[in-house]
């Protein structure tokens, strides 16, 4: 293993941890106004696939995109001065939490209606390809997700057309507070749907960034050399609420046993372990840069609330364009 | 009387519905969830049981298929969205299936089916979870909409609804759900297609519908003060459309302002105004007018939402124009403008 690899992804992934529960600390004062749903938990899905992109890799989101949008390279500030939904956010305070996008970043899209962004992904690729850009797409989406029709459409016409694109489920068992089992039969395997459709599919483990990581790099050579999509598939765990800074053990809807394994799983803490065994890194360094990206998240969120507003104009603007 | 609150007004008749005619299920994301679609169909899955009240996948599309489907063939089903938006992935089914099958096989099937679609505002939502689109399901010969704006007629009307033979699309309004309003016990209906006058006036008539009617309401009351006496209706269903009752408080008003709950162009402000003028065009004492919300995708920010709706401010100022009179609102007037929350104890979730 990359050892300087690693200690990055292991940063990154506290970074975005960091910034999900500050975001969850601060919400209360009721200055992010917008819905917001928390990536804590499922921070080496979006580390792991995007440390395997390059930067003019395109990547897409959905609903949960804080991490993936950090993830990929996207600005801290503008995500926050979003949320704060002012002027210097990414979409000026238009879009809020649920339409985050960097451009330079390659984060070209994030939008709310489950399903919708996946075959918008295949025309990025498909698109590349028409002008013979060597850009991979990658696509994030729930496990939800692959309940809807147009994900069906997008791995037929992805795979028709050889599309140099990762399509990305993550695997979090829940869409809001409904179970896997009123939604999919147990006897369905999203891994066999995919190959039907002729696809390459391949599965790692969802918490663990360097199986992530591992398994976006075999998809990315698949790509190259049989010139064609892959669908993987990580399992992994939101710990905090669907939609807002809480969490909500006491509804029971997922059980106590099940929360408590996957916070031991923790994608953070593991890798944490991992670097304190192998001596790559120590409780001090550690403590360095942790207190370094407290500095950083903390005037990030200064910026952003200290930002002006949108003048009552721009209503009007950015409609239509020139 | 009981008071309940709009929502509590929905579970209650989705029971009754349920408890009165095995052949009512109900189906929709969320639906047995402990949050129970902001509380209208809590504790309905333990009481009528999980193969009547029942989850499904993010499936919308296929799930009015199959709703349609049942309803073929005996059942008469409620489809729930917790937003407009994700019904709009199912409109094939919607426009081309459900609105056409009566027509198509010359009445040998009907489709009674109810599709509630809920209508978000305020707190960031945006562009993809605010939007207020009924115009287009009113737009489709074979569909009813309505769209209750008290507890009262949220019951009335969704009991009529599962007992009309035709695809009724139930739109509630987010901002309604936490209102309180007088509802009895008993089971009653609210006719589909009949208008209600909520205020009584003789200056001018102002038609609205759903959250709107709410704010309109408001808008009387602040003119009254200014010794302004409006009549303001609640169209309570857009499709069929009371034109009756519209055009006969206009005859006796000679003015209209119409209260749109979504964009005016092509929209519901635009069908009122040409019923109106199409009939009694010679009987107005100066052009109708209509305001809704702005001509713009709905954005995030606070900044720029809060200016995007209609509020009482608005309504009195066009009003006001109507009659040719100026009024300077008080400070205490312009307080009951919402921001992006319907009131302080509203915290969601939106
Ligand atoms: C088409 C559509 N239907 C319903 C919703 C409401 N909704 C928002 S997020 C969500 C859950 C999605 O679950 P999943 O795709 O597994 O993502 P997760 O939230 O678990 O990350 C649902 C049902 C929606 N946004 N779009
Ligand atoms: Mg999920």
């Amino acid at each position: 293993m990359d050892n300087k690899l690693i200690k990055d992804q292991f940063f990154q992934m506290l970074r975005i941890r960091k910034v999900e529960l500050k975001i969850s600390e601060l919400y209360p004062e009721e200055e992010m106004r917008c819905p917001v749903h928390l990536s804590v938990g499922q921070e080496a899905v979006a580390v792991g696939v995007c440390s395997a992109l390059q930067k003019k890799d395109i990547a897409l989101s959905a609903h949960r995109s804080h991490a993936h949008y950090l993830a990929k390279g996207g600005d801290l500030k503008s995500m926050l001065a979003e949320l704060y939904g002012k002027k210097t956010g990414c979409a000026e305070g238009k879009g809020g939490s649920m339409h985050l996008i960097d451009l330079e970043a390659g984060l070209i899209a994030a939008v709310p209606i489950v399903g919708s962004t996946i075959p918008i992904a295949v025309g990025s690729a498909w698109g590349n390809m028409m002008q013979d850009k060597s850009v991979t797409t990658a696509v994030f989406f729930g496990e939800g997700a692959t309940e809807t029709g147009v994900f069906h459409e997008s791995l037929g016409f992805a795979s028709l057309h050889n599309m140099p694109m990762i399509f990305v489920c993550e695997n979090n068992l829940y869409s809001v507070y409904s179970s896997l089992e009123v939604r999919q039969s147990n006897k369905r395997n999203n891994i066999k749907i995919a190959e039907g459709h002729g696809i390459v599919s391949l599965k790692g483990e969802g918490n663990d960034v360097s199986s992530v990581y591992g398994v976006i790099k075999e998809s990315i050579s698949i790509i190259k050399k049989q010139k064609g999509p892959v669908y993987v598939e990580f399992d992994t765990y939101r710990w905090l609420e669907h939609c807002g800074p809480n969490d909500d053990d006491h509804l029971g809807y997922r059980k106590d046993k099940e929360v408590k394994k996957w916070k031991i799983n923790c994608p953070i803490e593991k890798t944490k372990d991992y670097l304190l065994n192998n001596k790559l890194a120590d409780e001090k360094e550690i403590q360095t840069v942790s207190l370094e990206l407290d500095d950083e998240i903390e005037e990030a969120f200064e910026f952003a609330k200290t930002s002006p507003f949108l003048d009552k104009k721009h209503l009007y603007t950015s409609i239509y364009s020139d | 009387m009981r008071n309940l609150k709009f929502f509590e007004a929905i579970r209650e008749a989705t029971a009754i519905s349920l408890r009165d005619d095995p052949s009512v299920y109900l189906v929709g994301l969320g639906v047995p969830d402990p949050k129970g679609i902001f509380g209208t169909t809590e504790g309905l899955q333990s009481e009528y049981g999980a193969d009547r009240v029942f989850d499904m996948p993010i499936s919308e599309n296929a799930m009015t298929g199959v709703a349609i489907g049942s309803a073929l063939v005996g059942m008469r089903p409620i489809l729930t969205h917790q937003r407009v938006e994700f019904a709009l992935l199912s409109m094939e089914q919607i426009v081309n299936q459900a609105a056409k099958w009566f027509h198509m096989t010359a009445g040998k099937k009907n489709i009674p089916l109810v599709i509630r679609m809920i209508i978000g505002r305020g707190w960031g939502q945006g562009a993809q979870h605010s939007q207020s689109l009924e115009s287009w399901f009113a737009h489709i010969p074979g569909l009813k909409v309505v769209m209750p704006a008290t507890p009262y007629d949220a019951k009335g009307l969704l009991i009529s609804a599962v007992e009309d033979n035709n695809p009724v699309i139930f739109m509630e309004h987010r901002w309604l759900h936490n209102t309180f309003g007088e509802v009895p016990k008993r089971k009653y209906k609210v006719p589909l297609g009949k208008a209600n006058i909520i205020k009584s006036g003789k200056d001018l008539t102002i038609v609205s519908h759903s959250y709107m009617s709410i704010e309109a309401l408001k808008a009387a009351m602040i003119m009254k003060e200014h010794g302004i006496d409006s009549e303001v209706i609640d169209l309570r269903s857009l499709r069929p459309l009371d034109t009756k009752t519209i055009i006969k408080s206009v005859k006796k008003t000679k003015r209209l302002l119409v209260v749109d709950n979504g964009w005016t162009r092509f929209g519901v402000s635009a069908e009122i105004i040409s019923s109106v003028t199409e009939k009694i065009f010679d009987e107005l004492k100066c052009s109708p007018s209509r305001i809704g919300i702005e001509d713009v995708p709905l954005p995030s920010t606070r900044a720029l939402a809060v200016h995007a709706y209609p509020t009482p401010s608005k309504i009195v100022k066009a009003a006001a124009k109507l009659l040719g009179l100026q009024i300077k609102l008080s400070k205490e007037q312009k307080k009951s403008d919402p921001l992006d929350q319907p009131d302080q104890n509203f915290t969601g979730p939106f």
